[in-house]
């Protein structure tokens, strides 16, 4: 049992994020607004091997394991970069042979998040408006499709690059049976739940920060119960999303698909990486979006003024993890896997 | 990270779920509700016998905190009543760490052996969350003290051989400053116990010291030392002594019901069920991290703090949640027909309001955050 870093996630840690605090201040994310894409950052990133960095050293990456990218994650969040590194990431992990273009990033990647309808109609898509690579389900079969993307997003909640795609069945080349796309949405939600916890974690030190300066009645608002109490209950949440967020990614890590897995609820003994990977996006989710309306709330009418930077995280903890459609479904996933499935003909006899 | 417990740390934990699957019946778990008396003797007596409460006790035995931690989430996973157990070892780490040859011989080997109860006197009528302000008065008389006052909330005193007591025994001194700790027999004359019986069927204690007259030896880490004996209980607890992980019987219990009665069936239900499943993972891998940095030397106060914010609120959540759902089968007490669990969930709702109260409130809890986590200032 060890519940800290190691010395190679620290050094990841330190790595990005400096880069991220140089590279992606408001003023990269407000300018990179209305499509949610900075491509010079996108560039200065792919310069330090970012792209590849989670895919196997054999195939040509560096290798690291998904709890590394979660470090990654987080640094991502808390800066809110307008680069699609976690859709990519996943996407070419899930491919048996990404193309030198993919690992250097000069072309970007991207998993589609629901079920393909039609031809090949996947809704709207993460980063979908600037991937030329799209890893998606296909039936029973996992497919990769690749052609032009837009390079335009519908105006959306959080700025963000997506878009509705359409392709043609026949440009679709078969990686794997469905669990490759599986396994890459879940590693989907654990990027992303690590993105959220970055997200809750700087909104709140913008908070803190906020709250110590803005004075009323003569003195820090800070200095006061009320808003003290109302900040206090947010480091637990937010260590917890992160805690949960990695045991996830390091369940998934060492998961051998053969071996057998524990969702025992009753013994609160859970290792399965999949219900794991539900449980850390959905604890995320509601983190995020409780951490930011909070801080919103206490900068009082400037939280709601376009120059904060509180509205710029309010918005992404919740477009970001909405690409994948009601929570709701995903609670019902997760039941699913920790209570056993149920069949829809069985009523209930509740009184 | 990993999240994977060591093969010894393993082995430790069976051998407890072994112990409550060996001693912890039906007919002690009804007794307990019956009588008010949440304690588990037989259970205790079964982990002293084979060694394992002087193991847990630093300087003792190993002291090693993610086994403390393990021991109690057992214990709550399984409602097996655990207060009693953990003022036995509070009491056990106090009296060893600060405690006479004299102490030690007398009281270590009696509570470690769970052979007697000890309870705590701390809070008082007038001082809860301030308790650094009791009133409790401790006076010389010539080589002896004469004690006067009250002290609440002493679960246990009716059974136990020992109480450790906070008295004022120097009052010009700034509050935190002069107070005094003592350990004293429960047959000392002038002590009186009354019960205060709570919602939730516990019976708890009112405890009076008339003219109590005790020596010197009964002082337990020195004269005007009491604040810093308090802070050895804390350092044992070190957040991981129970209130963590009370959800999780919680869930099972409502589970049951909800899958006899086919109530599992609805999406609404399972959508809190599978809430309450991720909240449990949160708590316990909170408590986790508080245990496995006091094992790397530290001393997680201010994690604590938020593992019992986080786990208190969302287990007073999910009670009210699972009593609604059951609707009036949620009403119905232990042995009634058709009571929802047997009884739990009309209980853990009558339990939950105790949980943000005990062993720190929630306010308190907040207030250490605040400051010593986020750097704010001193609250007006």
């Amino acid at each position: 049992m060890k519940v800290s870093l190691s010395e190679d996630q620290r050094a990841v840690e330190v790595l990005f994020s400096e880069f991220f605090a140089k590279t992606s201040e408001p003023t990269v994310v407000r300018r990179a607004e209305p499509l949610g894409f900075d491509s010079e950052l996108w560039s200065k990133l792919c310069a330090l091997d970012a792209p590849a960095m989670g895919v196997a050293v054999e195939k040509g990456g560096g290798g690291a394991g998904l709890a590394d990218l979660v470090v990654l994650g987080e640094c991502v969040g808390r800066s809110i970069a307008p680069v699609p590194i976690i859709e990519h990431t996943v996407a070419v992990r899930a491919l048996p042979e990404p193309s030198a273009e993919l690992l250097a990033g000069d072309e970007v990647a991207t998993i589609a998040l629901q079920s393909a309808t039609g031809g090949l109609d996947w809704g709207l898509i993460p980063a979908g408006a600037v991937a030329r690579t799209v890893v998606g389900p296909c039936g029973d079969a996992t497919v990769a499709v690749a052609a032009e993307p837009p390079g335009v997003a519908p105006a959306n909640h959080a700025c963000m690059p997506v878009a509705f795609r359409n392709f043609e069945h026949d440009a679709a080349t078969t990686l794997g049976d469905e669990s490759v796309w599986s396994r890459a949405l879940s590693e989907w939600q654990i990027l992303t739940a690590a993105s959220l916890v970055g997200i809750a974690a700087k909104s709140l030190d913008i908070g803190v920060k906020y709250v110590k300066s803005r004075e009323q009645f003569g003195r820090p608002i800070g200095s006061f119960q009320a808003v003290q109490h109302g900040l206090a209950d947010l480091p637990g949440v937010i260590d917890g999303a992160r805690l949960l967020t990695f045991k996830a990614a390091w369940a998934m890590d060492r998961s051998d698909p053969t071996a057998p897995t524990t969702a025992d609820v009753d013994d609160n003994d859970v290792d399965d990486p999949t219900s794991l990977a539900l449980m850390a996006y959905l604890f995320a989710t509601e983190v995020a979006a409780q951490v930011t309306d909070r801080v919103l709330h206490y900068h009082g009418g400037y939280g709601f003024a376009e120059e904060y930077d509180i509205g710029l995280y309010y918005r992404r903890a919740r477009g970001w993890p909405l690409v994948l459609g009601d929570p709701a479904a995903q609670y019902q996933r997760l039941a699913d896997r920790l209570f056993g499935t149920i069949s829809t003909d069985d009523m209930p006899r509740k009184r | 990270m990993d999240f994977n417990l060591s093969t010894e740390a393993a082995a430790f934990r069976q051998e407890i779920k072994d112990v409550i699957a060996l001693t912890y019946t039906p007919d002690r778990r009804s007794e307990h509700h019956r009588t008010g008396t949440f304690a588990c003797p037989a259970l205790y007596q079964e982990l002293a016998r084979r060694g394992l409460l002087e193991r847990i006790v630093p300087g003792l035995g190993k002291g090693d905190p993610i086994e403390l931690w393990i021991l109690f989430n057992e214990l709550e996973k399984a409602s097996v009543p655990y207060d009693a157990l953990s003022v036995i070892l509070i009491v056990s780490a106090m009296v060893n760490r600060l405690g006479s040859d004299f102490h030690r011989e007398r009281i270590l080997s009696s509570l470690i052996s769970a052979k007697s109860y000890a309870c705590l006197g701390y809070s008082e009528p007038g001082s809860g969350s301030d308790v650094a302000s009791i009133s409790t008065r401790a006076v010389r008389d010539g080589d002896q003290w004469v004690i006067n006052g009250s002290k609440m909330w002493t679960t246990m005193a009716h059974e136990a051989d020992w109480i450790l007591l906070l008295t004022r025994t120097d009052p010009t001194l700034p509050k935190h400053r002069g107070l005094t700790m003592f350990v004293l027999p429960m047959d000392t004359p002038g002590i009186s116990v009354e019960p205060v019986w709570t919602i939730g069927s516990e019976r708890t204690n009112a405890t009076f010291f008339d003219d109590v007259r005790v020596s010197d030896e009964w002082v337990l880490g020195g004269v005007n030392q009491g604040w810093a004996a308090m802070g050895v209980g804390l350092t044992f607890e070190r957040g991981v002594v129970g209130e963590t992980n009370s959800g999780v019987a919680l869930l099972r219990h409502f589970r049951q019901w909800a899958e006899e009665t086919g109530a599992a069936h609805d999406p609404a239900i399972r959508q809190q069920m599978a809430q309450t499943a991720i909240d449990n993972e949160v708590a316990k891998l909170l408590t986790q991290r508080s245990a496995w940095m006091a094992a790397s030397g530290e001393l997680p106060l201010v994690e604590g703090a938020m593992s019992k914010l986080f786990a208190t609120a969302a287990y007073q959540k999910a009670t009210h949640w699972f009593q609604q759902r059951a609707g009036a089968a949620g009403l119905l007490r232990f042995g009634e027909d058709g009571a929802a669990a047997d009884g739990w969930i009309e209980y853990e709702g009558r339990h939950a309001p105790l949980c943000t109260i005990r062993g720190g409130t929630t306010e308190i809890n907040r207030n250490i955050v605040a400051e010593r986590h986020l750097g704010l200032p001193k609250s007006v």
